[in-house]
């Protein structure tokens, strides 16, 4: 079970059986529930909060208001932002639990302690807060508008703006010059991530060792370390995280949130264990959400088809505070706004606002699927404009032709890895018999057919591997992009890998051993990985960005390296011969010549642990580590083909069929990949049908609950067909990219562009998303909504 | 109030508020925790389990009214001596998880699904889960699985 074959996840027995362990299912004597009291108002002015009653309730230990909380001293800092993107962006400052103003619905103003999880809750409602209501920003659309403010000492609710445009004037001179000209006019709306599990943390103090221990549902134990040190006062070298069994991240769990520093604060404080878990419901409010931008991208032609120029404006919804990476997520779309085009002249403005909503941040692929599906839509537009097919409208324009290149630097300034566009889509398009659809296509619409097809394509190019540490400075993102593991050659042949990623459902622990396996020539399970725990596995910057192997994993790779390197002196000095003798091969060394005398480097950890015989100077143990930062980033690729049935009569779309070609690079656990693309697709698949946010007037969201959000069920979905093509990453030892973005960076254009060719007939050109049964109706009916 | 009932085969006991869900009497004081809590509003299935027999989201029933029913968790499922319950063990032939939250409930639920029609069509078990959410695989892998458990695929 080596790279590149399925093997079956470790992870899976405890899984399957309940023994995994998910942060409330752990408990410790003596602990107090959080509840928290949160504004029903998306903007209002906090007049006095009363908690007298609560505290007259069995079970109930303590309240506090924001005032409470910050008279006592347990603020070091506002919650972090980490990508503060320009030097004068505004960010006002956030702290767990609102003193004077509220600023979206759930938004924080007080919080309880009791000595059970429903205590809790009916303390919570018994806690009367007088709020003066102030008028809301209730949508991006208002915030740009710019006539009411979301923080009412602000004159302006733009945060910030941000600019990538390397040569404007190229840019005017690709329009100017254009035959053709296609403008796209997009809603990325608001998603509500919606992992599994919902998010909860157990923050539990030691009184007289002053040592604090927190478990969180989280995909960032070590940043949330480093920043609660930062945010609370309290000593990093006495802070132990720990994110056990997480069901789930999407982004969503990569924050730093009120209530992870409120659990850390006051259990210090109280000397007491104190935890909290969301309901779904409170998660709409408690957790960040997604997306939320207004898209304008322009594309400029000549007259064969071949893109010129493009140029792109966003309106980036922030909510009402900067989280972690708020306002950084449109950065890190802007790159990909060419797509996979050979597209000589680009520029890229982008506007932040802040609304009385919900903060945004990280959603699966974060500024990736939305900047794909800008260019994706807008080249299927010209496409229609044009009157030529999508497929050879995008072969015109690939990068390198569509043909195998490395190291091709974009307009968008960044270099791509590397890239083979054409056989990509040749097969995508052969497997979805591209051909015949068109022709059943062409059939149904002359027979006038109350279903009708439509045919969407896409071909994505992502950003992963985050990151090269300098890159990273270079957007003033204050974070590193490197990751750290430890090779360890225990005493009895056994291996552990301590790996800084820290996996929420990725399968880790199977693929790590994997590398290990091949590297070492042993039995995958005779490999431990140590992750998630910050007091194993002290140094790391964790999963998101589609990381963990094109970083993580390659990391483990060369400390695997180093490990055989140093085994190399010890067997040589075994052999009495020279290091330059030592032949290495699937585990074994044996000295040139004489491959019977032979040692496994399993057999050598005993003798580095005795240390009785070891080369002068070496030191004892058998055990390497390595901090890798990547020398770029990596781009993975693929073409999806979606087939959408359109009901004419009630405007419903059912998707018929799902084919993804996929190229991550060398694959470690083809199983692993497939189910992450599996997955990916489905989530822009709710995108593009079903979810979104959706917010009244006032700035209340009417649907935080699974009754009305609606995440795809099994009934919604087709089979997925997949296979892959593989172009091998230059960016790392492995070969290898990423892919648990992959799917969603390619699904929601792929539906939508389907969408809107099986409307086509009747003038659609566009349309919003989610694409529900009342827009696509309306839409055959000539109204826009 | 005090509420006696059947799990996994072992007679238990509890003392509850009337109002305590069946699923936190399962999570909170039996420490049974591979049954989990995805939802407020019995939309996800995560913590189906079953109760004589049959599968049923815990969070629909207050744990009083289980007074003297059988309920068998994940927990219940696999054999004494470790061996995986089919439907499991299919499961992770098939990777009908990743993070494994939702797995529990997907598996009583489908487990439930085949003793009522142990040959189902593809399109049968997409409807006999519709009441089960998973974010993570997509359902493909999940549907495979139960095929697969059928004997299927």
């Amino acid at each position: 079970m080596t790279i590149g074959t399925p093997m079956l996840r470790k992870e899976d027995p405890k899984l399957l059986t309940g023994e995994g362990k998910f942060v409330d299912d752990i408990h410790v004597s003596g602990e107090l529930w959080m509840g928290m009291v949160r504004s029903p108002m998306a903007h209002a002015k906090i007049l006095s909060v009363d908690v007298s009653e609560a505290l007259k309730m069995p079970g109930v230990h303590s309240a506090y208001s924001g005032a409470d909380l910050n008279g006592m001293g347990l603020w070091a800092a506002p919650l972090p932002c980490a990508w503060p993107v320009t030097e004068d962006m505004v960010n006002p400052p956030h702290f767990p639990v609102a003193a004077e103003y509220a600023r979206h619905v759930g938004e924080i103003v007080a919080v309880v302690l009791a000595d059970s999880r429903y205590g809790a809750a009916d303390a919570a409602e018994a806690v009367i807060v007088d709020f003066e209501q102030l008028p809301a920003v209730a949508s991006l659309d208002e915030a740009v508008a710019d006539s009411k403010m979301a923080h009412s000492d602000l004159s302006t609710n733009k945060a910030y703006h941000w600019a990538l445009e390397p040569d404007n004037a190229a840019v005017e001179a690709a329009f100017a010059n254009a035959a053709h000209t296609v403008t796209g006019n997009f809603v990325q709306q608001r998603m509500i991530p919606a992992a599994m599990e919902p998010r909860g943390v157990l923050a539990v103090p030691s009184p007289h060792g002053g040592e604090l221990t927190l478990y969180s549902a989280s995909q960032v134990p070590h940043l949330l370390k480093v920043l609660i040190a930062a945010t609370t006062g309290l000593p990093e070298n006495k802070l132990r995280v720990i994110a056990p069994a997480v069901g789930g991240g999407f982004g969503a769990k990569l924050n730093v949130n009120p209530d992870e520093l409120l659990a850390a604060t006051l259990s210090n404080k109280l000397a007491k264990p104190v935890r909290w878990t969301e309901t779904r419901s409170e998660a709409a409010f408690s957790t960040h959400q997604g997306r939320g931008q207004n898209q304008r991208i322009e594309l400029a032609a000549d007259a064969d088809g071949k893109v010129t120029g493009c140029r792109v404006h966003l309106d980036a919804d922030m909510g009402a505070y900067m989280m972690l990476i708020t306002p950084g997520v449109p950065l890190l779309g802007s790159f990909l706004y060419t797509g996979v085009y050979d597209i000589p002249a680009f520029g890229f403005t982008c506007d932040g606002h802040f609304t009385n909503l919900t903060p945004t941040d990280a959603y699966r692929g974060a500024g990736r699927p939305e900047a794909s599906y800008a260019i994706e839509r807008a080249m299927d537009m010209l496409a229609a404009e044009m009157g030529m097919d999508p497929a050879e409208l995008r072969r015109r324009n690939y990068i390198a032709g569509g043909d195998h290149f490395e190291n091709f630097t974009v307009s968008s300034t960044l270099a791509f890895d590397s890239g083979h566009y054409g056989p990509n889509l040749d097969k995508a398009l052969e497997m979805a018999d591209y051909d015949g659809l068109r022709a059943e296509q062409k059939k149904r619409r002359d027979a006038g057919d109350a279903k009708q097809l439509g045919i969407g394509m896409v071909t994505y190019v992502e950003i992963c591997g985050l990151a090269p540490s300098r890159a990273l400075g270079g957007l003033n993102f204050n974070s590193g992009g490197w990751e750290h593991a430890t090779v360890r050659m225990l005493p009895t042949g056994k291996v552990e890998v301590v790996s800084g990623s820290t996996p929420h459902g990725q399968g880790h622990e199977t693929s790590w051993s994997q590398i290990i396996a091949t590297k070492f020539g042993m039995d995958p399970n005779d490999v431990e990985v140590l992750h998630s725990d910050t007091a194993l596995s002290p140094l790391g910057l964790d999963t998101y960005g589609s990381r963990s192997l094109s970083v993580g994993g390659v990391a483990i790779a060369m400390a695997a390296d180093k490990v055989i390197e140093k085994a190399r002196l010890m067997a040589a000095h075994m052999f009495e011969a020279a290091p330059g003798d030592v032949e290495y091969e699937n585990g074994s060394f044996s000295v040139k010549g004489t491959p019977a005398k032979s040692v496994h480097i399993a057999e050598l950890g005993f003798g580095a642990f005795l240390a009785h015989d070891l080369p002068d100077g070496m030191e004892p143990n058998l055990q390497e580590q390595v901090s890798f930062d990547p020398p770029n980033f990596a781009f993975p690729f693929g073409t999806h083909v979606a087939v959408v049935e359109i009901d004419e009569g009630t405007g419903n779309v059912e998707l018929l069929d799902y084919i993804a070609v996929d190229d991550c690079g060398n694959q470690v656990n083809p199983l692993i990949v497939e189910g992450q693309v599996h997955g990916g697709i489905v989530q822009g698949v709710g995108q593009a049908l079903f979810e979104a946010a959706a917010y009244d007037e006032d700035g209340n969201c009417q649907n935080p609950s699974f009754l009305d959000y609606l995440v795809p069920s099994p009934m919604e979905m087709p089979n997925i067909k997949t296979d892959y093509t593989y172009t091998p990453s230059t960016s790392n030892i492995l070969g290898v990219k990423g892919v648990g973005e992959a799917g969603t960076i390619g699904s929601a254009a792929a539906v939508m562009n389907a969408v809107v060719d099986g409307l086509s007939p009747h003038g659609v050109k566009d349309m919003k998303m989610p694409a529900t049964p009342q827009r696509v109706w309306n839409a055959i009916q000539g109204v826009t909504v | 109030m005090k509420v006696d009932l059947t799990v996994n085969g072992s007679a238990m006991s509890a003392d509850v508020e009337p109002r305590t869900l069946l699923v936190h009497l399962i999570r909170d004081d039996l420490d049974l925790t591979g049954t989990n809590v995805g939802c407020d509003t019995s939309s996800c299935g995560a913590c189906t389990v079953h109760v004589n027999g049959e599968s049923v989201k815990s969070c629909t029933m207050f744990a009083v009214q289980a007074q003297g029913l059988e309920i068998t968790t994940i927990e219940g499922m696999a054999a004494d001596d470790g061996t995986l319950h089919p439907m499991q063990e299919a499961f992770r032939q098939c990777h009908g998880l990743q993070c494994g939250y939702c797995t529990p409930g997907m598996v009583m639920a489908a487990t439930s699904l085949l003793k009522q029609n142990p040959s189902p069509s593809e399109a049968e078990v997409r409807e006999g889960l519709e009441g089960n959410l998973c974010r993570c695989t997509g359902y493909h892998n999940i549907v495979k699985s139960v095929m697969s458990a059928a004997g299927g695929a």
